[in-house]
């Protein structure tokens, strides 16, 4: 029988059990230190305290999130008996190590399900936020260059979906019905065509003088873009790698669009600032055609506002994942992810704290990890 | 600015109009009538007792011609009895049964969940709700106000690191993980302090100190943080333009040129952003009614929502969206007089 863990022995096992990551960390913070002046925004981040403590906190729970096979001490979805509840630092009865940060209602480990549950919000929030980004950019460029009755018409619908409560909107969305009638699968085919459109547009608008190299480019584009939104929208590859259940399709989709119209809103604000630069009239003298303007000479000048805008909106968009984890929607009941954890937890919260907790931390560190990155990001890119 | 009024109202109007008509569309979708139907009758119902349950109820007809009397534009449902079935709840007890009855005519419907009338229902929990955000704002805004306004005083201080270090923190803290921590650490039987109790059921009836601290804390909190830090920016804007320098350098005391010239041009930003904040602010108070069990809007809201509960969710969507709409021309009159640079056509 093992004796139960000190608070100082439990602190020394979980920074053991997170050797994958502190490895990671120290050999990317020792490459970006040491080739600094060659990376470019990246590498000015290493000249900022604030920027290297947010990236660092996000980088811990990238690895976290990569590692979370090896760093799991147990199963999350494993329950031991007699560990229902179980204080921090308790052994388990048959000697297979401890709960290091105890058990939670189900007797399942809450320091495994913590790390788990990094996965479970890494693998949507970037790439969602990234979507959302396409959609905005795509719609926001034409809408603030043209002006217009474009413009007019799409500037009223994001205002409509901006001024539609998101929670109301989750709740309408994100419900079983809502899938089996099929709105969540032709909303996924909708929004994510945008990425594919916009990268063909961004190579034909470059070199369109090039015909060869042109049909060459738009054809790679064509297949690769078209391959992903058969699996993701449609959840038909043909080669049967890609795919997205369907209840995170859902997520996924309802966290785009309600991204979207915001991002659509910056893009269009910094596009009618640009617009008006000389670097823009020359491009138009020189006669290049609008959407190579666009994306070629406008779009790089916004990007430090957006990139500043992408990592502030990652963090947004955990807190967004976690408040439908929260009200239980869309997530499987066993799922790890923070936000329905801390859902479970709260019932017991002021006898058994520790399972609400951990997580609330857990995304907490994390938010505030992108929150400072963010600063950092826009303190060096106001710089130069 | 008539003009400008106008199409502002006009542009509320459709919006509003809009967006009841997707809600009803999603709430009247073939699937989720079905789970409406299991509601009221039972969950073993075949497809057969919820096509004729629906078809009793009316609901079989064209979404449209019931959004239509849900507005008040088409006549009320008549069943084949000859029964007002819609209409007969919103006329008093010996009148006679209104022939239109929607929202234009000031009836909302009927709460399936609740068994009663959407119209005082909405404003009875409104009105709990509207005392929790009285005191989130009288919490929130000095708060925010007097964190930003210390913190853009001198860029770059000690003051400034630590204040900006905290709002940050805020900021990363959503309300349902502020929530958490704060029921943990005050109102926890187990190992807290016990200061606070770790719901508000019993601030419906009469609010204390002891039972609304901690929700009011937690809205508050989540919303200061973004608004302490707009107020900093605008803040040390306005201390490195040329007057300040000109009244600095005339000899006017750092207290004074802060207070008598700097913060009334520092608080016209604020003023819009705290105005754009009552979106968010919605969001955190559906999340805190839950979290604390205080039966305001927000927990009705989620009811309505969780049980396809139709004319209630409707009523929901409808008043959100008009908050959020009026506060937005609030903050763009307000921010009009404030600044007399700006002029709208």
């Amino acid at each position: 029988m093992m004796e139960p863990l000190g608070w100082g022995g439990i602190i020394a096992r979980i920074l053991l059990q997170l050797w994958p990551t502190w490895a990671a960390l120290a050999l990317i913070f020792a490459l970006s230190l040491g080739f600094k002046r060659r990376l470019g925004l990246y590498g000015k981040l290493f000249d900022s305290r604030i920027g290297m403590i947010g990236f660092g906190l996000v980088m811990f729970w990238v690895f976290t999130a990569l590692f979370a096979d090896v760093i799991v001490t147990q199963s999350p979805l494993s329950q031991v008996s007699g560990l229902k509840n179980a204080p921090p630092g308790s052994p388990r009865p048959d000697g297979a190590g401890w709960y290091l940060l105890g058990g939670d209602n189900l007797a399942r480990d809450v320091f495994s399900r913590m790390v788990a549950g990094a996965w479970e919000v890494l693998k949507i929030a970037p790439l969602a936020t990234a979507f959302a980004f396409m959609v905005g950019i795509t719609l926001g460029l034409p809408a603030g260059y043209f002006g217009g009755f474009l413009d007019t018409a799409l500037t009223f619908v994001a205002n409509l979906v901006l001024s539609f409560p998101v929670i109301l909107l989750f709740y309408l969305l994100v419900t079983p019905e809502m899938v089996r009638t099929g709105i969540p699968t032709y909303m996924a085919a909708v929004l994510f065509l945008f990425p594919v459109i916009f990268a063909v547009i961004l190579v034909h608008s470059r070199f369109h003088t090039a015909p060869a190299v042109d049909a060459a480019l738009i054809a790679a584009v064509l297949v690769v873009g078209l391959w992903f939104y058969a699996g993701f929208a449609w959840n038909a590859d043909p080669l049967g790698l890609l795919g997205m259940p369907s209840n995170t399709l859902i997520v996924f989709v309802s966290v785009v669009f309600v991204n979207a119209p915001t991002v659509f809103r910056i893009v269009r604000g910094l596009v009618l600032d640009i617009r008006a630069r000389d670097y823009v009239a020359a491009a138009q003298t020189r006669g290049e055609g609008p959407w190579y303007i666009m994306l070629w000479e406008i779009l790089p000048n916004a990007r430090g506002p957006l990139i500043v805008d992408f990592c502030l909106r990652i963090g947004y968009t955990t807190i967004l994942l976690g408040t439908l984890g929260f009200f239980g929607l869309g997530v499987s009941p066993e799922s790890p992810d923070w936000g329905s954890t801390i859902n479970e937890g709260r019932r017991l919260l002021s006898i058994y704290p520790h399972p609400a907790l951990v997580p609330a931390l857990a995304l907490m560190s994390l938010v505030l990890g992108l929150n400072l990155l963010a600063d950092g990001l826009r303190e060096e890119s106001l710089r130069d | 600015m008539a003009a400008f009024l106008i199409r502002r109202v006009a542009t509320m109007l459709l919006t509003a109009l809009v967006l009841s008509f997707i809600v009803f569309l999603l709430t009247n979708l073939p699937a989720t009538l079905e789970v409406l139907a299991k509601f009221q009758g039972n969950n073993r119902m075949s497809d057969a007792d919820v096509a004729s349950y629906l078809a009793r109820n009316g609901y079989d007809r064209p979404v449209l011609v019931r959004y239509g009397e849900w507005l008040g534009v088409v006549p009320g449902f008549v069943n084949a009895a000859g029964e007002a079935l819609r209409c007969a709840p919103a006329a008093e007890p010996g009148e006679a049964v209104p022939r239109y009855c929607g929202v234009l005519q000031g009836y909302w419907g009927q709460s399936t969940v609740f068994k009663t009338d959407v119209g005082p229902l909405i404003a009875q929990r409104l009105g709990l709700t509207a005392k929790l955000m009285f005191w989130v704002m009288v919490v929130m805004v000095p708060l925010a106000l007097v964190t930003g306004v210390l913190a853009g005083m001198r860029e770059g201080s000690r003051a400034d690191r630590g204040l900006s270090a905290f709002s940050i923190l805020t900021t990363a803290t959503p309300e349902y993980v502020s929530g958490i921590i704060f029921i943990a650490v005050f109102a926890s039987s187990a190992v807290g302090l016990k200061w606070f109790k770790g719901t508000a059921t019993s601030a419906a009836d009469g609010i204390t100190f002891e039972n609304f601290t901690l929700p009011v804390l937690t809205i508050a909190l989540f919303g200061a943080g973004y608004i302490a830090r707009m107020t900093r920016a605008s803040m040390t804007e306005v201390m490195t333009a040329q007057y300040i320098r000109t009244a600095r350098l005339k000899g006017v005391s750092f207290r004074n040129v802060v207070l008598k010239h700097a913060l009334r041009n520092a608080l016209i930003a604020p003023f819009t952003v705290i105005m754009l904040q009552f979106p968010w602010l919605l969001n955190g108070v559906v999340i805190v009614e839950i979290l604390f069990n205080f039966k305001g809007f927000g927990w009705t809201l989620v009811q309505a929502a969780g049980n396809n509960d139709i004319e209630l969710l409707l009523a929901c969507s409808v008043v959100a969206v008009v908050v959020v709409l009026v506060t937005q021309l609030i903050s763009d009159i307000g921010y009009v007089f404030l600044n007399p640079r700006i002029r709208v056509t």
